[in-house]
């Protein structure tokens, strides 16, 4: 095939990056060689919108171990233990196929994990949907469970927390982000930076087939109604392999042959070889012929562009080969030697004896396109105030029962239930909590992360949205008693070509940069998506944040569940009564606009920080973060978790009932603690400076509301725990 | 008391049951499938996970491997084999106790604790035991028991219905059927009672936090029954 330009466009390549490929290479590329600067170049491999702006996010910290730029993070959590983690999209695929996307989601980033070294102790999911009443919603939720679920089951990892919203922006474009958490010694990390001359370079796992492939320059466009012509650029996952490959690769690594590991994920052979070379800043030589395929005649194009699943490359130390292939061979895998590295500091590859393409590394990487993309600021949108006359006809109790039935808030467990969040014997908490915990096996530390986003918040004002984000997950962890170290952000937005998009897409990584500075809570990986649209329209600015957090003896974990009887109810943190952009004002009100609850980051910081000394000073019997539907909404939920029921009383503030009940404030817990203790807590609140209100005192099982309303709780229970799983069965 | 947990590719569970076996007394050996004899064994256990993928039916390859034909053959000559999810899939499959395990009635996973009551203890695996009811987890996709009304009839003439699916009381009722399973069969012996196939995971359930302890009830009783 002949190349020239309009090669390069059908290729997702622009003009002027097609002119540049050929000044590069200092003549016209050929297809092979086309294909890869393709896939070298597109937004999901290159971050070519966003690189810019990513530098500027917080990345160090005294736990950091590993930033962004290898295939995970990696934090220390003390005696010679590491964390390896990170977020990564799969939104493009799930939407064509949804259970294959998903589960090859979960496929990709376990991968990332147990390339490191470290082997996969807990998975968690963030998955967005459109409008339940949009017809395509039930299925493609439906397969997307599935997917997540037939993956990781399989494998054997726990699936332990997770977050699952409705919005019809995602009508045509779901979001479904995988996060997984490995454990590693630190002393027995793997990266991917090639060393050493002549060293072989090793192919191991799946054969490889002609699926998946373009698939990252499939997630690097826009949908349009051609949509079904873009199935067979979904990978096909088989977790089976990937379990073997798991076991056969840590096996490996227990030894020390391996100079460097990566594995096949987007841009597969393609992007493997060449960000190990050029990390390296070597060349590798690749004899195409030795690649195991699955398929016949398949052409050196294809077999570099190929996403399928399940594979990896590896750069041995030289007379390793035997040894190595031993392990892989009795975990049944494939293991080919397909190349060498080179000084030549160019990938070479070879089929048929013909070379078939020959391009310098740095062109492919540090001479890949960045883009300072115009963007347009966000303006604060102006405070609405609350008409008495909208609020007066509420009944509380019966709004509040709308609210825990409202599917972002509803019980989950419809999901959940379909994922083994038990496997490997160390799951303490479960999911429906605030945060997953699962403890470092055979020790007493135990780690927590969860998974967070807040669309409505990021689009109504992006810099707020971001940083509210941030705050969320650093409170979810807190309110398990987890110390929180470190994030993962998975960036899902628009077009960056759409200057309202990348406007949004600057906003939330500036807010999520100030707010992980402030906090002490770096991040350390992450993932960009970018045109999650159909036509023109994208969806609402969704960064995910995954953070982790580390609790030093796991019998002092918190859960959200009411304990026990004549116990007193605090809020920490002072209620405002911020109702704009909140669940109430935009489902019960209808209200669309405002701005999102502002957030103070020395509140969030200091309310954070001194909970967990009650924590620490065993002060606290259950705890919970207040987000989605405010102060009540919360408090039904650890009745509903603790069986027990709670009288209210309204503290004498100036804002009326509904605003403190449903105002969606940041920066705020509700603790649960006994009755003695309660001067010691007041103490340390006071001393620290941290606002509290007296809510209540906890009873049998009804809700009180200042002595006049009540509800008993198992009609709330009914109210939240219904909505998903009457939705799914009809 | 020594033990055997078979590692077939694809099992998940493996290591879980090692740990509850040796936190319970026993001396545990992990054994790879490939591997033509057994250890010294009073104990052998067919762990849980997705052995091949459950690829074709679930434990169907698993039960041709080739240290299944040894543990045939020790089932066979009086030892005690327990399979544990997968594990009972693939008991099944080697004929080793009546029936087969379909697809669950909601055809989704499941993962979640249940109550199991114990219908036979003239057995060495729930001997002694005071409850009459435990708290067991589940987890899995294909848990649906089923045989035909003859083998039925003889499982119930035999009494080789080990645990039913049931509420905290024992009570065994439609409503509290997870998968759809006969009768709410959870687990089932052969014959003689020294091979138990079931779907619940005790291994789960060993520490109070974790989602239960009446799993630890199971594995000390356990040993001490084959003392």
């Amino acid at each position: 095939m002949i190349v020239n330009e309009q090669v390069a466009v059908d290729h997702g390549l622009r003009k002027d990056e097609y002119a540049k490929i050929c000044e590069l290479l200092k003549r016209i590329p050929n297809i092979t060689e086309l294909g890869i600067f393709s896939a070298m170049w597109n937004e999901h491999c290159s971050y070519k919108s966003s690189r810019l702006h990513l530098k500027k996010l917080p990345t160090k910290g005294k736990k950091v171990i590993q930033g962004p730029g290898e295939n995970a993070g990696v934090i220390d959590i003390e005696d010679n233990d590491a964390i390896v983690f990170k977020i990564e999209s799969h939104n493009h695929p799930s939407f064509i196929e949804p259970y294959q996307g998903a589960a090859t989601g979960v496929g990709g980033i376990m991968r990332d994990v147990f390339t490191m070294g470290a082997r996969p102790i807990a998975n968690l999911n963030s998955i967005h949907f459109g409008s339940p009443q949009n017809k395509k919603t039930k299925n493609l939720l439906r397969g997307v469970v599935h997917g997540i679920g037939g993956y990781g089951n399989c494998i054997g990892v726990p699936t332990i927390a997770g977050q699952t919203s409705f919005d019809s922006s995602y009508n045509g474009n779901i979001l479904v982000n995988a996060m997984t958490l490995g454990l590693v010694k630190k002393d027995k990390i793997f990266y991917s930076k090639a060393a050493g001359l002549n060293k072989p370079v090793i192919y191991v796992g799946s054969k490889t087939g002609r699926d998946g492939i373009h698939g990252a320059s499939m997630a690097s466009a826009s949908f349009d109604e051609k949509i079904e012509e873009k199935k067979p650029t979904v990978q096909v996952g088989d977790p089976f392999t990937e379990k073997l490959l798991l076991e056969a690769c840590l096996e490996l690594m227990a030894g020390d042959s391996i100079i460097a590991i990566q594995d096949m994920g987007a841009a597969g052979l393609t992007s493997s070889s060449i960000e190990m070379a050029s990390k390296g800043n070597l060349g590798i030589e690749i004899n195409l012929n030795k690649v195991p395929c699955r398929e016949t005649k398949m052409t050196p194009y294809e077999i570099m562009l190929s996403e399928s699943q399940e594979r990896m490359l590896i750069v041995l130390e030289n007379g390793k080969e035997e040894q190595a292939k031993k392990i892989f061979d009795k975990w049944n895998l494939d293991f080919a030697v397909i190349g060498k590295t080179t000084k030549s500091k160019k990938i070479e590859l070879y089929f048929d004896e013909e070379k078939v393409a020959d391009i310098p590394v740095n062109t492919l990487v540090e001479n890949s396109p960045m883009y300072d993309r115009k963007w347009k600021k966000a303006k604060l949108p102006k405070k609405n105030k609350i008409k008495k006359e909208d609020i007066k006809h509420l009944k509380i109790i019966d709004v509040l029962k709308k609210v825990l039935a409202n599917p972002n808030v509803c019980s989950k467990e419809w999901i959940w239930q379909q994922y083994d969040h038990t496997v490997m014997g160390d799951t303490i908490q479960k999911p429906g909590g605030d945060a997953g915990v699962v403890r470092v096996h055979g020790s007493d530390k135990a780690v927590a992360a969860s998974v967070d986003s807040s669309a409505v918040y990021c689009w109504a004002h992006p810099l707020t949205g971001g940083k509210q984000v941030v705050c969320e997950s650093f409170r979810n962890l807190i309110s398990v008693g987890a110390k929180p170290i470190a994030i993962t952000n998975c960036l899902n937005f628009g077009s960056p070509e759409n200057e309202e998009n990348m406007g949004e897409f600057v906003e939330c990584v500036q807010g999520i940069g100030e707010a992980s500075e402030y906090l002490k809570f770096p991040v350390v990986s992450g993932n960009v998506s970018f045109y999650n649209q159909t036509k023109d329209q994208g969806i609402k600015p969704t960064p995910a944040i995954g953070g982790v957090g580390l609790i030093k003896d796991y019998k002092n974990m918190i859960t959200m569940d009411f304990k026990e009887v004549d116990n007193l109810v605090l809020v920490i943190g002072k209620t405002e009564g911020h109702i704009d952009q909140s669940l109430f004002a935009r489902n019960i009100l209808d209200e669309k606009n405002g701005p999102p609850p502002e957030v103070n980051l020395f509140n969030e910081k200091n309310n954070g920080e001194t909970l967990l000394k009650l924590i620490d000073n065993n002060l606290i019997k259950s705890a919970h973060d207040v987000s989605l539907g405010g102060i009540i909404t919360a408090v039904a939920k650890m009745c509903i978790k603790g069986k027990k029921g709670i009288n209210i009383k309204k503290p004498k503030y100036l804002i009326n009932e509904i605003e403190y009940l449903f105002a969606e404030d940041q920066g705020r817990y509700i603790i649960e603690i006994n009755k003695k203790d309660f001067k010691k807590v007041a103490d340390i609140l006071h001393k620290n400076a941290v606002h509290f209100d007296e809510l209540g005192t906890i009873n049998e099982n009804e809700l009180y509301i200042n002595d006049k309303t009540k509800v008993i709780i198992d009609e709330l229970s009914t109210s939240n725990k219904s909505w998903l799983t009457n939705y799914m069965s009809k | 008391m020594k033990s055997s947990v078979i590692t077939f590719p694809g099992s998940n569970c493996d290591r879980d049951m090692d740990v509850a076996l040796k936190k319970f007394g026993f001396k545990n050996k992990m054994v790879w499938h490939a591997d033509a004899e057994l250890p010294k064994s009073d104990l052998v256990v067919l762990p849980g996970g997705f052995s091949y993928g459950d690829y074709l039916r679930c434990g169907s390859m698993a039960s041709k491997s080739k240290i299944m034909q040894s543990v045939i053959n020790f089932a066979n000559s009086g030892g005690m084999v327990m399979g544990i999810c997968n594990g009972f899939q693939i008991l099944v499959e080697t004929g080793l106790v009546p029936g087969v395990l379909l697809r669950n009635k909601y055809l989704e996973f499941i993962c979640k604790n249940v109550f199991v009551k114990i219908n036979d203890k003239k057995n060495k695996y729930f001997k002694n035991l005071d409850n009459e009811v435990l708290e067991f987890h589940i987890a899995h996709n294909e848990g649906n028991y089923f045989c035909t009304n003859d083998q039925l009839k003889e499982i119930e003439d035999n009494n080789q219905i080990a645990i039913n699916y049931c509420d905290e009381n024992g009570k065994i009722e439609d409503q509290l059927n997870p998968n759809g399973s006969l009768k709410n069969i959870a687990g089932i012996f052969n014959k003689e009672k020294n091979v138990l196939g079931m779907m619940p995971h005790p291994e789960r359930m060993i520490d109070t936090s974790l989602s239960g302890e009446d799993g630890s009830l199971f594995f000390k009783n356990l040993i001490n029954n084959l003392k």
